[in-house]
């Protein structure tokens, strides 16, 4: 695509008042939405906020809502889009917003500090830790997360009922939680946690956080789905359910 | 601005960057009993490490039992054409392993080789396979891993507040001042010692890996607080930076494509790497195709010269592109498509593919990647004691790329992930026993308060008409066609008095908007740092008069045995800088032993 010009209609304001201004601004061969920004930044809206850091879809950090569409507008190109047309920029709706596209996430730093850390196990007789590759895959594919929190942004537990943010910990966190129940060395058992506080129950499994995810991981089938599994053979399945009241343990 | 309200906090510690050093001198701090805080430009795991790729160098012998510390010191000696600090480079290669195992026990899960240990891998510079890794995503893995043990520590993290100024008792660091960035306030910290942990300095340049963080505060902040700055000439360009589109020219490649295989090539199909075989790595180096592949599975073959040295390959491309054989956008070829399964590169290279496929339509299985040098790390940095990280300033510490010293005049890859863990729990554990030593609180001084929110404000209060964008873009210009790659007195000279005329302009920089997250003001105080790095690099690369790493004087095109043994110091007083050459520190006898021995 050679340079084209396009109308970007983007959400000017803060958590008081705001509405969508748009702006005539030219984009060139290879561009990508983040680009156009930094143009309007550069030429038209110095003081447009917007966060980004690595551009290059490794650090989550430039997310937004492009028609709509939760999307890190650093991997986004403006060739997918017609020219000559309108494109409109959002921020993330289900956070409190700062500024026109920065959002205040620190519901997600609080969720992060509610999961009990990493506790491996006592080391190999020769003071080594052997992990099969393919054991350490499982956890590795939910550690390749940035942390755009985009997943967060699209799930309509918090999003349409911002009321259930204390009572849950969003598909990031309990993504969160499946890794390290995942990880082969980890002794600490988080299943009680998930059932209750990060509110595994909410997630019905429409999948809306899987298909935003910008580093395609499958975080309903390979992280809930097989939470939600464990917990309800631990917590509901009535022999284990006896065996638990005949050995005491919890 | 008598009389600004501005929120107050008191430490024993603050660390300023939460990059792998910030975070993991925070821990350190913490543990020793400080009371710490990290304080960050960013959101907390947003830091630049996060783009890090290849992966960690250390010394393990996972893959090859021949490896050891010893062998690691010398090629991270050898890269750094002799300019390290050889206490720097020692305790790096003895202490790599124990941070890397580290990591393990705090969650991290690398790569694993067939008997399950971390498995190593190949990269430029390092004898042995020697990268613990994670696909090319082994930054990603590092900070997440920090960051999560981090905040079950219970060590404050203040997000998204950029320090701006150093405050002192006497000659002592005593606290800093800066604002958050979403509402604007100003914040003073009171704090025992202070660590320096902010990173690089590539945003002085056009092409670039680095993020919109990379503006050198920790550099300007040290130097305006008294501390030495070492090498500041020299700085490293990758040899493998995307070159098309335009938008991502100079994003990161990783070595680690050639450490799994890739090779580059000019527009012929030739691999021009064996025509740039330096005579200095000329013993070690493959000369032909045949042995340079037979390498990659048999050490006992010579490295393949595609992993020379990062200074060596960047100066190859460029002179290939120089000599009209380079590709259609400005760079050389990077070949892994005909030299490895799809399957292994999507495996082992799974962000490049990405990369690659998202932002230039191409699918590195099947296409060539074109490729050219980029801005990517500076070598040099804040002088600082080797093994606790003190620069000359009391209870002023500085870890990671702010600090000269343990890179030379070039760094290997995977030495920075290394360098951050080690030097970052060095400067946590003397910065807290610093703090331990002062007694009572710190007395901060109201006037020196007054004058750096006097600083901090005046682009949002004063009139003028320039815009900080313009004046970026400018000094971008400039140092990328006047301090890039290749240098020359006559154009060094000329920088510098574009960089005066800057000055002047950042001075009637206006911006628009108030002070809630308003990017452009937080530009126009960026810019600030970045004209003092662009001078210091300038400065310094006048005063190297020979070619060394990542340093290359057209005018002096070979390295000189006189500057090889000194550092160029540069200080600024009262707004003027002032250079000098200093010696080096002399390395023992048992260590110099290590580079007669072998070949």
């Amino acid at each position: 695509m050679a340079a084209a010009e396009f109308t970007m209609r983007v959400w000017r304001g803060d958590a008081k008042s705001g509405a969508f201004r748009e702006y005539r601004v030219a984009s060139d061969e290879g561009m990508v939405v983040l680009d156009v920004i930094h143009r309007l930044q550069a030429t038209q809206a110095g003081d447009l906020a917007c966060r980004w850091n690595c551009k290059a879809g490794k650090c989550g950090s430039c997310s937004a809502e492009i028609d709509g569409h939760p999307r890190l507008m650093c991997m986004t190109r403006m060739d997918t889009f017609q020219p000559g047309g309108t494109i409109t920029v959002a921020p993330m709706k289900a956070f409190p917003l700062y500024r026109d596209l920065a959002t205040d996430v620190s519901y997600n730093f609080e969720k992060a500090k509610t999961i009990p850390a990493f506790k491996p196990g006592p080391k190999e007789p020769d003071g080594t830790r052997r992990m099969a590759q393919a054991d350490v895959e499982r956890s590795q594919e939910f550690r390749k997360c940035i942390e755009c929190f985009m997943c967060q942004d699209v799930c309509h537990v918090i999003r349409d009922h911002p009321e259930n943010k204390p009572a849950f910990a969003g598909p990031r966190f309990i993504m969160r939680i499946a890794e390290l129940e995942m990880h082969p060395l980890d002794t600490n058992d988080r299943l009680e946690l998930a059932r209750t506080k990060a509110g595994v129950g909410f997630c019905n499994i429409t999948k809306c956080c899987t298909e935003v995810c910008p580093e395609h991981i499958h975080i309903t089938d390979n992280a809930i789905i097989p939470l939600k599994e464990r917990m309800v053979t631990e917590t509901y399945d009535p022999v284990i359910w006896l065996l638990r009241k005949l050995t005491g343990r919890k | 601005m008598a009389g600004e309200a501005y929120d107050l906090h008191e430490y024993d510690v603050i660390v300023i960057g939460a990059g792998g050093a910030g975070i993991r001198a925070a821990i350190e701090a913490s543990a020793q009993g400080a009371r710490t805080a990290l304080v960050c430009k960013s959101l907390l795991g947003k830091a630049h490490t996060v783009m890090a790729e290849g992966g960690i160098a250390a010394a393990m012998g996972n893959v090859w039992k021949e490896d050891n510390w010893q062998v690691h010191f010398r090629d991270t000696m050898r890269g750094g054409k002799m300019l390290n600090n050889w206490r720097m480079a020692q305790l790096h290669a003895m202490e790599a392993p124990d941070r890397v195992l580290e990591l393990e026990e705090w969650g991290a899960l690398f790569d694993r080789t067939k008997d399950g240990l971390i498995s190593q891998r190949d990269f430029g510079g390092h004898k042995y396979a020697r990268l613990a890794h994670v696909g090319d995503r082994t930054g990603l893995e590092m900070i997440r891993t920090l960051q999560q043990h981090a905040v079950h520590k219970g060590i404050d993290v203040h997000m998204e507040c950029n320090v701006q100024r150093l405050l002192k008792d006497g000659d002592r660091v005593c606290g800093a001042v800066g604002y958050w960035r979403p509402s604007g306030r100003l914040v003073v910290f009171k704090s025992k010692a202070v660590v320096l942990a902010t990173g690089g300095v590539g945003k002085c340049w056009k092409f670039t890996s680095n993020s919109w963080e990379s503006t050198g505060d920790g550099v300007t902040l040290a130097l305006d607080a008294g501390a030495d700055l070492i090498d500041m000439e020299c700085i490293q360009f990758h040899p493998t930076g995307m070159v098309w589109p335009i938008s991502v020219r100079g994003l990161l490649v990783t070595e680690g494509v050639r450490g799994d295989g890739g090779t580059l090539k000019n527009s012929d199909g030739a691999r021009f790497m064996f025509n740039y075989i330096p005579e200095y790595f000329k013993n070690e180096t493959a000369d032909n195709e045949k042995e340079a592949d037979a390498w990659y599975e048999d050490k006992k073959n010579r490295r393949t010269p595609d992993l020379l040295p990062r200074d060596e390959v960047a100066r190859a491309i460029n002179a290939e592109v120089k000599a009209g054989r380079g590709s259609p956008h400005g760079g050389v070829y990077l070949d892994i498509c005909t030299r490895r399964p799809a399957d292994y590169i999507r495996k082992r290279l799974p962000s490049m593919y990405h990369q690659f496929k998202e932002l230039a339509g191409v699918d590195i299985t099947k296409d060539m990647m074109e490729v050219g040098p980029t801005c990517h790390y500076i070598m040099g940095g804040v002088r600082v004691d080797a093994d606790s990280t003190a620069t000359r300033v009391p209870g002023l510490f500085a870890a990671g790329e702010v600090a000269g010293g343990m890179h030379g005049a070039n760094r290997l890859g995977g030495n920075s992930l290394s360098d951050l863990i080690v030097f970052g729990r060095r400067a946590g554990h003397y910065a807290a026993e610093y703090a331990k030593g002062v007694k009572g609180t710190a007395t901060v001084d109201a006037g020196q308060i007054d004058v750096a929110i006097r600083e901090l404000l005046a682009p949002v209060t004063r009139t003028g008409g320039e815009n900080p964008y313009a004046i970026h873009a400018d000094l971008q210009e400039c140092m990328q066609s006047l301090v890039g790659i290749i240098r020359t007195a006559s154009e060094l000279k000329k920088a510098l008095e574009e960089i005066a005329v800057f000055k002047q302009r950042l001075g009637r920089v206006r911006v628009e908007g108030g002070r809630e997250f308003n990017p452009a003001w937080h530009l126009a105080l960026d810019l600030h740092s970045m004209l003092s790095v662009s001078e210091a690099v300038t400065l310094g690369a006048l005063e190297r008069k020979e070619s060394r790493g990542g340093h290359t004087r057209e005018d002096y095109p070979f390295a000189d045995d006189r500057f090889g043994k000194v550092n160029v110091v540069i200080r600024r007083k009262a707004g003027q800088f002032s250079v000098a050459q200093e010696p080096l520190p002399e390395m023992p006898a048992e260590l110099k032993q290590l580079f007669q021995e072998r070949k």
